[in-house]
């Protein structure tokens, strides 16, 4: 629809034509989620024709289970990605939370909901030193949660000093989490997809989600906009951080023997899912649908690689390849979007 | 990466002029250097002689040796306001190609200047996606962090190569004529001196600065912005390579996982060393500083029996507060200006 040609007054032509521009750049956009499907299909068919056993419940159990952990910590990592932050130091929080966990059983037989509360605030608590150190002295993310990754690693080890909690130490209602299926599906996955559909809808219908794609979108105009960008900041480490809180203890759930070094390097592999499911690294745009995605597509190579008895060295230089792959299809479609956007704007005149 | 904010401690070229300009070199570099006086002060007073001896100064110099050798291109990467968080997993290949190539027979005279080359060929792939693809280095390098470690892991998988002649070895972890530093460190110096000249005194060194400080206006000024970052990045891959030879040698070991987790403490070391994360910013003698205030803090902590994970603690709290100290005094400088009426832009937030 050209509004030039038209003689009647832009007003009433431009919702139409605004609403066809929207509805093209949301095709888009979805595209790359369907894209991941569609890969994850290809994936397991081909999988399953060459070893019929990938598709037996068991194994898909399993994959859902190893998802759980990197998939939580995946949609932590969206909310700060999509302000155009990184929070490096979601592995070395679930690891002090999975420790706490331990010792929160094995020294003070805490209630298990208790200790999930635990660990959440737990990690929340880190949440909020990351949160403020980037909001408020405005130094890059980057280089801020890669100090704290240090130091909570550091203060993960120094208060273990050595010690290894065991599966002995801890009830068996919560470890039987890990094993326990309703219906068939696994329990520990259930966690993951409780907090990916919350956090789902508050980043897709909540003014407070609009507010974290505005800021990762162009910080200077959503601070001109009225925006409380440190807040929103703050919000979202925090929230990053309970997550990982969060994931600590379901990771001493699931693996049962805790000692300092849990979860160490995982922080690379929740923003390789999260860059894979098409959350752009430069902010203002994915979803939590596509870093889950992205956990389940990097699960499922690593389960193939497995049955297919391909050497398992090869998984990491895979992942790296699909990362960079990733990128490069994102800034791809980035530029392509701006240059229709460009062009279509130019012709409204 | 680049801070669009006007510089408020001056402009770009009198950032490259004056090499020696002892006000240029900043603020941060002098609490560096004290911090570098207490650390070897708490070092002397609480463990004395074996502090103080030759061999330890030996062993803290040659215990930096890659850390120190990989932070000087790294800290032109990032004073060009980009990053390369890649630097460990290409000691790893490299490693894991000499243990590979070695188990097939070829003569060490070929394989070292093999994986230099493959080295530079890693950094390459990295110049051609952030310069000609336009990616973040960010993302890009934590892609082939992830890919360079994983392929070492192909070449070698699980084992450890450990048979090098022993006239590499040995090199490895002697000492150069009869002096107390090690071998490797030398090597260091070499690359040190030229590293400096190349960015405190050539054209090409403020290119640097100027593109980090802002890269538009450089690429207006004729600076060749994307071929420099291009070669800057192979010579950071090329460098990694002679870091991972370095380190095979002195462990005397080629393993998959050489160097794993390396890349933080080489960015610690340059960010604690005043270079500032947005680029424009920062002085090689700082970075050198900083390795020698972290290896001398390792040192001393490890003698007086403090845990390697205090080290951490103290690495990771170093770190944060070489950011934040600028960081936090440019703000309360801002608010006092803006206070007076001055309009002071908002400095935007970036990764």
């Amino acid at each position: 629809m050209s509004a030039s040609t038209q003689t009647a007054a832009p007003a009433p032509a431009s919702p139409p034509a605004a609403s066809q521009k929207t509805s093209w750049i949301d095709t888009v956009v979805r595209a790359r989620e369907v894209s991941l499907i569609g890969v994850l299909a290809i994936l397991v068919i081909a999988v399953s024709l060459a070893e019929p056993r990938f598709l037996n419940a068991q194994n898909l159990r399993d994959i859902l289970l190893n998802v759980t952990i990197v998939g939580l910590l995946a949609v932590g990592q969206t909310i700060v990605v999509v302000t155009r932050n990184i929070d490096l130091s979601v592995g070395s929080i679930l690891g002090i939370s999975a420790f706490a966990t331990g010792v929160m059983f094995a020294d003070h037989s805490v209630p298990i909901p208790l200790v999930f509360v635990g660990g959440i605030l737990f990690g929340a608590f880190f949440g909020v030193i990351n949160g403020v150190m980037v909001a408020y002295a405005r130094v890059p993310s980057l280089v801020i949660t890669l100090g704290t990754l240090y130091v909570i690693r550091g203060i993960d080890y120094a208060w273990a000093h050595g010690r290894q909690i065991n599966a002995a130490d801890m009830p068996d209602g919560f470890l039987s989490l890990a094993t326990h299926n309703i219906l068939g599906f696994p329990v520990l996955p259930m966690f993951t997809i409780v907090a990916m559909v919350i956090v789902g809808v508050v980043l897709g219908r909540s003014r407070t989600g609009r507010e974290l794609y505005a800021i990762g979108s162009n910080p200077d105009a959503a601070v001109l906009a009225g925006i409380r960008v440190s807040r929103r900041v703050l919000g979202a480490f925090v929230a990053s951080g309970a997550i990982a809180g969060l994931a600590g203890v379901l990771y001493a759930s699931r693996y049962g023997t805790l000692d300092a070094v849990a979860g160490n390097g995982i922080e690379l592999m929740a923003v390789s899912a999260v860059v894979v499911g098409g959350v752009a690294i430069f902010g203002g745009s994915g979803t939590v649908w596509g870093a889950a995605l992205g956990a389940l597509l990097l699960a499922t190579i690593r389960s193939a690689l497995v049955i297919l008895q391909v050497n398992p060295f090869w998984e990491q230089a895979i992942n790296g390849a699909l990362l960079l792959l990733a990128i490069g299809l994102d800034a791809y479609l980035a530029m392509r979007l701006a240059r229709e956007l460009r062009k279509r704007s130019s012709h409204r005149v | 990466m680049s801070d669009v904010k006007t510089n408020v401690e001056g402009d770009v070229v009198r950032t490259g002029d004056s090499v020696f300009d002892v006000k240029r070199l900043g603020r941060w570099e002098t609490v560096t250097v004290f911090l570098l006086l207490m650390a070897i002060l708490y070092g002397a007073t609480t463990s004395g002689e074996d502090f103080l001896s030759g061999q330890n100064l030996n062993s803290i110099l040659s215990d930096m040796s890659e850390i120190a050798i990989i932070a000087l291109p790294l800290t032109l990467i990032i004073v060009a306001a980009e990053i390369d968080l890649s630097v460990a997993s290409v000691l790893g290949l490299t490693s894991a190609l000499m243990g590979y190539l070695w188990n097939h027979g070829w003569a060490m005279e070929m394989i070292i200047p093999t994986v230099l080359v493959i080295g530079a060929l890693a950094g390459a792939l990295n110049g051609v996606l952030v310069t000609r693809l336009g990616l973040p280095s960010l993302a890009v390098t934590i892609g082939t962090l992830a890919m360079y470690r994983g392929l070492a892991y192909v070449v070698l998988g699980d084992q450890a190569v450990a048979d090098f002649p022993s006239k590499f070895t040995e090199w490895g972890f002697g000492t150069f004529a009869g002096t107390q530093i090690p071998n490797p460190f030398v090597v260091f110096i070499v690359l040190a001196v030229i590293f400096f000249i190349v960015l405190h005194m050539t054209g090409i060194g403020r290119s640097i600065f100027a593109m980090g400080a802002n890269e538009e206006a450089a690429r207006f000024s004729g600076v060749r912005v994307k071929r420099i970052k291009f070669w800057l990045f192979v010579v950071t891959g090329a460098i990694s390579a002679l870091a991972g030879v370095v380190y095979a040698f002195r462990f005397a070991s080629a393993r998959a996982d050489n160097g794993a987790g390396l890349e933080l403490s080489v960015v610690a070391v340059v960010l604690l060393g005043g270079v500032s994360i947005f680029g424009g910013k920062g002085h090689l003698l700082g970075v050198i500083c900083a390795m020698l205030l972290l290896g001398t803090l390792r040192n001393a902590l490890t003698l007086n029996d403090v845990s390697a994970e205090v080290l951490t603690i103290v690495t990771g709290s170093l770190l944060l507060l070489s950011v934040l100290g600028p960081s936090v005094t440019a703000r309360v400088r801002e608010a006092l200006r803006r206070g007076r009426g001055v309009d002071a832009p908002p400095t935007p937030t970036t990764t």
